[in-house]
């Protein structure tokens, strides 16, 4: 029961986040690049719902568009962990013992030792500066953890007697991996993502406030922490919005990915019925 | 000693004990008979005290003339270990696999207090000397995974007896070991009863392992005792409609089929299968794991071959290789005259000639496609044909399910159900050689006879051959007409299963047999 | 026991020679000319060239890998080009910040998450656990960076409690270094601590459905000792995974949050080098970063075979 009012308070929650950014898209209250000092620390209300920053943009526009760069980064990381770490994961699992399998699991303890902060100033140091760097470093680490759940989770399935039937049925390890090995670790793999897509906003967060993420003028969560700092004595509104941003959008995607695994997860689904 | 009157218990609500009675004695054995779900091991853990979270007894459960359900969970605490200990079925999960066996069975006599940890530690190996493991070969400081299934429910038996307890409960503590090593936990268990002057309530599914055990015993079905008294009579006077029925398909043979000829499908020679064994030192690669050493046979059209063992005998490696799913290392393997071979060089149409039906009805499917796709998945050999839905529906019948069911999904169906679903699945490509793994151990007596039924049957239509794996000697002595003993990667002895069974020539066919618990058969 | 530590350190070794030459291949081979790089668009080619002699350019890439982890071995981390200084004493500076802080918010961690998950398995679907695992909820979604603002607002600009920012230096004595780092340190810990606790939780939960806790239970153990004695060296498997790899995050939490604090720890020094085209300097640093994280990975492999006498054969 629990397991559903998360699923749909994860997910409403989410949803406001994700309808935010499609809406700036092609809508924010007012234009987020071009500075107005006039306008300069509005406090909330009126014309300005959250105020606007010592720039005199609007809070609540920046926030919406960085909701956008945020999702956008978190989103294709994770396309890129599963991309490549799924296929790795079904290769180990159905070659397992293998130098095949030694080679993945080896190459993915090597990317375990780099955490994404450390790819990402090893690319910014040869490359610059770029939103580009974030998504790959946080992508890259994403690939060892996906690989991961899908050999585990894989491994336990080739134990089983369907896939033997399978293969008595004349059935390869790659056809076994697509129709038989795949379908059931989706749920796995749904509820990872989440965690992922989860980790991939805080993550994209830390990177842009140390500048190896979004760079001016594209606004990001990460970024206005980073301006609002020197503000937090003043105005520590600027400060606090859009870290209670992060906090919401995270905390609705842990929740789903919470409900998420409670729905899709068989035993429990038998156990409730 | 310990009565149990009126016992109900429910679980959130719903019934799963009503008004249970029996009682057991000071040097007594009682067993409980039932089949899965029958409520035998709720009432166990009801006379612990240890009912899961949200079940409610009433009733009363009197030792000595305490009502043990009235005990607060302290009191409870010195209850357990101290009067009543307890043994459970799956000796391989019921040790602390990070704790040493010596701690473990210390443990209860440090915490009723009666013993420092060295007096414990001493008196640990006493008891664990007494279970038939000396300290000489069984150190205190061996780890469980260290031993054995048959070591290790030793162990839990040490556990349990070390405060000698007026009263021990064992939960099928013998289901899942092989039958030589099941006789010896028995014969040590009866030893203890008499030695300790304890009582000992046998809980089992089998009624031939307590018709040779129990003084006294109780059928239970659906959470009633439907019937109990002394052993001996109510096996003998099988009063009431279960208990007969319960005895009648544990003894029940099919109709025999007739006689094959003598055209061999299948030519196992001289088959060698080995593992290269994990290294235990750096630098000495230790030589390979001789699992199949040069084993021989041939298995006739329309004929049903046993093929006997204790685990890791090797007869599950040779069931592989004969499907074509494992390498060989030597010798050959010819079904039909073609040679098996190994992953997909093996051409489909000599795939098709044979199937297998697994032991687990649980594991054996895709929880994700229906009953039509499941069975027809062997078409993936012949390409699918154009009647194959036609085909699916017969292949359901002829198991004895309707041809609608083909679009439930596996969930819906009750593990008898789906052992008959596999056997569907093993007959849609028309094979001549089925493969029985296990098939039957994982079912209740009652269906277990009814696929029996079904076996015999589809074999005098089909003119199937069968290759019945399996532990159970009674089983295969109702469905084969040859049986091969199978030890240690050898076949011993091979030969027409009356002969082999009544008279058996080697030692390991004999130990075996009389390891076997056995219900004399009504003539 | 001996077999399995030798085969670990093995794995150790391998693990840092791959990441080593990783990390040269990205710093050293894809910019082309490093020297060129360092110094920009518009450098005079004498400049460029003397930085090339100086930086040790002249040799094929094989020599130079293996003069530079050679150097590493000896402590010898060559000389950084904007401090003129060598990138050993600046990092040793630096580290005398950054790890003590790494360390202060791991015991932190463990001292929440512990007893934390510890309770709210015992105490498995009362009000108790459900208010423990919203909590925890909530503090994995923070991020730690804008939670130690929000310290900063609460403890530094309004109670006073703490100073803002800075560090002392331990010359002041360790009370007052220890003072300065409390921010940071509770900042990157309590979200940490929401995972383990989870983590605790689960795991505890997990082992005490197993049937070596049934048959614990039959010898008269109660709950609780069946848990002190049982369940918690087995729930302890899991739970060193999840520390192994906080550790990295707590690394990279410690180098963005001392930006927070104006702590001048290894965080600071590597985004000066980064906008300072110091790549010999960020090549240290980021070999130094991924050799803790291997090196924790190593500790935690002997934990377990501390932990778990089934591996020890392995």
């Amino acid at each position: 029961m629990t397991g559903r009012v998360q699923l749909y308070a994860g997910g409403m929650l989410s949803a406001v986040f994700l309808v935010a950014a499609a809406v700036s898209l092609v809508w924010v209250p007012h234009d987020v690049a071009a500075l107005n000092i006039a306008e300069r620390l509005r406090p909330p209300g009126g014309d300005y719902v959250l105020g606007t920053d010592q720039f005199g943009r609007d809070l609540l526009s920046m926030l919406m568009v960085g909701a956008r760069s945020s999702i956008a980064v978190a989103l294709v990381a994770v396309g890129i962990g599963m991309g490549l770490g799924v296929p790795l994961g079904l290769i180990a699992a159905a070659n397992r013992g293998s130098l095949i399998d030694e080679i993945i699991m080896r190459g993915n303890d090597l990317i375990f030792a780099f955490p994404a902060l450390v790819i990402a100033i090893l690319i910014t140091a040869v490359f610059g500066p770029s939103a580009v760097n974030a998504i790959l470093a946080i992508g890259i680490f994403n690939i060892p953890v996906f690989a991961r759940v899908t050999r585990g989770g894989a491994l336990s399935l080739w134990t089983l007697d369907y896939i033997l039937a399978a293969r008595v049925a004349g059935k390869g390890p790659a056809r076994i991996s697509v129709e038989h090995i795949l379908p059931n670790i989706a749920n796995l793999l749904i509820v990872q993502g989440t965690i992922q897509f989860s980790l991939g906003i805080l993550a994209e967060a830390g990177l842009s406030y140390v500048g190896l993420g979004a760079q001016p003028p594209t606004p990001s969560w990460g970024r206005m922490l980073a301006e609002a700092q020197t503000m937090i004595y003043t105005t520590p509104r600027l400060a606090i919005l859009p870290g209670l941003a992060i906090v919401l959008m995270v905390l609705g995607l842990n929740l789903m990915g919470d409900g998420l695994r409670d729905a899709l997860d068989p035993r429990l689904r038998r156990a409730a019925r | 000693m310990i009565g149990v009157e009126g016992l109900s218990v429910a679980i959130h609500g719903a019934r799963v004990l009503t008004d249970v009675s029996f009682a057991v004695e000071r040097g007594q054995i009682a067993g409980l008979v039932g089949e899965s779900g029958s409520g035998k091991s709720m009432t166990a853990l009801a006379m612990m005290g240890l009912l899961p979270h949200g079940a409610r007894a009433s009733g009363a459960v009197r030792l000595d003339g305490t009502d043990l359900l009235q005990l607060s969970e302290a009191q409870m605490c010195d209850v357990r270990g101290r009067q009543i200990g307890m043994i459970f079925q799956e000796p391989m999960t019921a040790l602390n696999p990070v704790q040493n066996i010596g701690d473990q069975v210390a443990e209860t006599l440090v915490i009723h207090g009666v013993a420092s940890r060295a007096e414990a530690l001493r008196e640990a190996g006493k008891r664990l000397n007494r279970v038939g493991l000396p300290a000489a070969r069984f150190p205190l400081t061996r780890y469980p995974h260290e031993l054995s299934g048959g070591q290790r429910q030793r162990v839990c038996i040490a556990m349990a007896i070390a405060l000698r307890p007026q009263l021990l409960i064992a939960d099928e503590p013998t289901t899942a070991l092989d039958v030589t090593t099941q006789a010896r936990i028995l014969d040590l268990l009866k030893g203890l009863v008499e030695e300790e002057r304890m009582g000992l309530l046998f809980i089992t599914h089998d009624l031939a392992v307590v018709a040779g055990l129990a003084d006294r015993l109780a059928v239970m079905r659906r959470g009633e005792i439907v019937e109990q008294g002394a052993a001996a009579e109510v096996l003998a006077q099988r009063r009431h409609p279960y208990t007969r029925a319960l005895f009648e398909a544990a003894t029940h043979r099919p109709d025999p089929v007739p006689a094959a000829a003598e055209a061999p499908l299948l030519r196992v020679a001289r088959v060698e299968r080995s593992y290269p064994q994990a290294r235990h030192s750096l630098f000495r690669r230790p030589p390979p794991f001789r699992a199949v050493k040069g084993v021989s046979f041939d298995i006739n059209r329309g004929e049903s071959v046993g093929l006997v063992g204790e685990s890791g005998c090797g007869k599950s490696t040779l069931t592989r290789a004969i499907l074509g799913l494992d390498p060989l290392q030597g010798g050959e393997i010819r079904l039909d005259g073609q040679a098996v071979t190994a992953g997909e060089r093996m051409p489909a149409p000599l795939r098709r000639k044979m199937n297998i039906v697994f032991q687990d009805p649980y594991g054996s499917f895709n929880p994700r496609h229906r009953v039509g796709r499941l069975i027809a998945e062997p078409f993936h050999l012949t390409g699918r044909p154009d009647d194959a839905e036609t085909r699916v529906a017969e292949a359901l019948s002829s198991v004895g399910l309707a041809p609608g069911d083909a679009v439930k999904f596996i969930h819906e169906f009750s593990g008898g159900q789906r052992q008959r679903i596999a056997i569907a699945r093993a007959l849609i490509t028309r094979p001549e050689l089925i493969v029985l793994d296990e098939a039957v151990s994982a079912l209740d007596v009652q269906v277990r006879a009814q696929i029996l039924d079904l076996l015999a049957d589809l074999r005098r239509r089909f003119g199937l051959s069968y290759l019945f794996v399996s532990h159970d000697l009674h089983v295969v002595r109702a469905i084969t007409d040859r049986v091969l003993v199978m030890r240690a990667g050898e076949i011993v002895e091979a030969g027409p299963t009356e002969r082999v069974l009544h008279a058996p020539n080697h030692d390991y066919t004999k130990a075996l047999l009389a390891a076997a618990p056995e219900l004399e058969v009504p003539r | 026991m001996l077999r399995f530590t030798l085969l670990r350190l093995l794995s150790l070794g391998l693990s840092l020679a791959v990441a080593s030459l990783v990390i040269f291949a990205v710093i050293e081979v894809i910019p082309g000319d490093p020297a060129a790089f360092m110094l920009g668009l518009n450098a005079e080619p004498e400049a460029v060239a003397s930085l090339r002699r100086e930086l040790g350019l002249s040799g094929s890439l094989a020599d130079r890998y293996i003069s530079w982890a050679g150097g590493m071995l000896r402590g010898d981390f060559g000389q950084s080009y904007t401090y003129r200084v060598p990138v050993a004493d600046l990092v040793a500076q630096r580290l005398v910040v950054s790890l003590p802080l790494a360390a202060y918010a791991l015991t932190l961690t463990v001292l929440i998450a512990v007893p934390v998950g510890l309770a709210a398995a015992a105490r498995r679907g009362s009000a108790a656990d459900y208010g423990i695992m919203g909590a925890t909820q909530l503090g994995i979604a923070v991020p730690n960076f804008w939670f130690a603002m929000l310290l900063v607002l609460v403890f530094a600009v309004n109670l006073r409690w703490f100073s803002a920012g800075g560090f002392p230096g331990w010359e002041a004595g360790l009370f007052p270094g220890l003072k300065a780092l409390t921010l940071p340190a509770v900042a990157l810990a309590l979200p940490q601590a929401a995972i383990l606790a989870r983590v605790m939780r689960s795991a505890l939960i997990e082992t005490l459905g197993q049937d070596y806790i049934r048959s614990a239970r039959a010898k008269g153990l109660s709950r609780a000792q069946a848990i002190r004695r049982h369940a918690l060296r087995n729930a302890l498997i899991p739970v060193l995974t999840i520390m192994g790899l906080q550790f990295s995050f707590l690394l990279a939490g410690a180098i963005i949050i001392e930006n927070v604090f104006f702590l001048p720890g290894l965080g600071r020094l590597i985004f000066q080098a980064i906008t300072q085209r110091d790549l010999v300097v960020v090549e240290s640093v980021v070999m130094l970063l991924v050799f803790a994280v291997i090196l924790v990975t190593f500790v935690v492999d002997l934990a377990y075979a501390a932990v778990d006498p089934r591996l020890r054969r392995r």
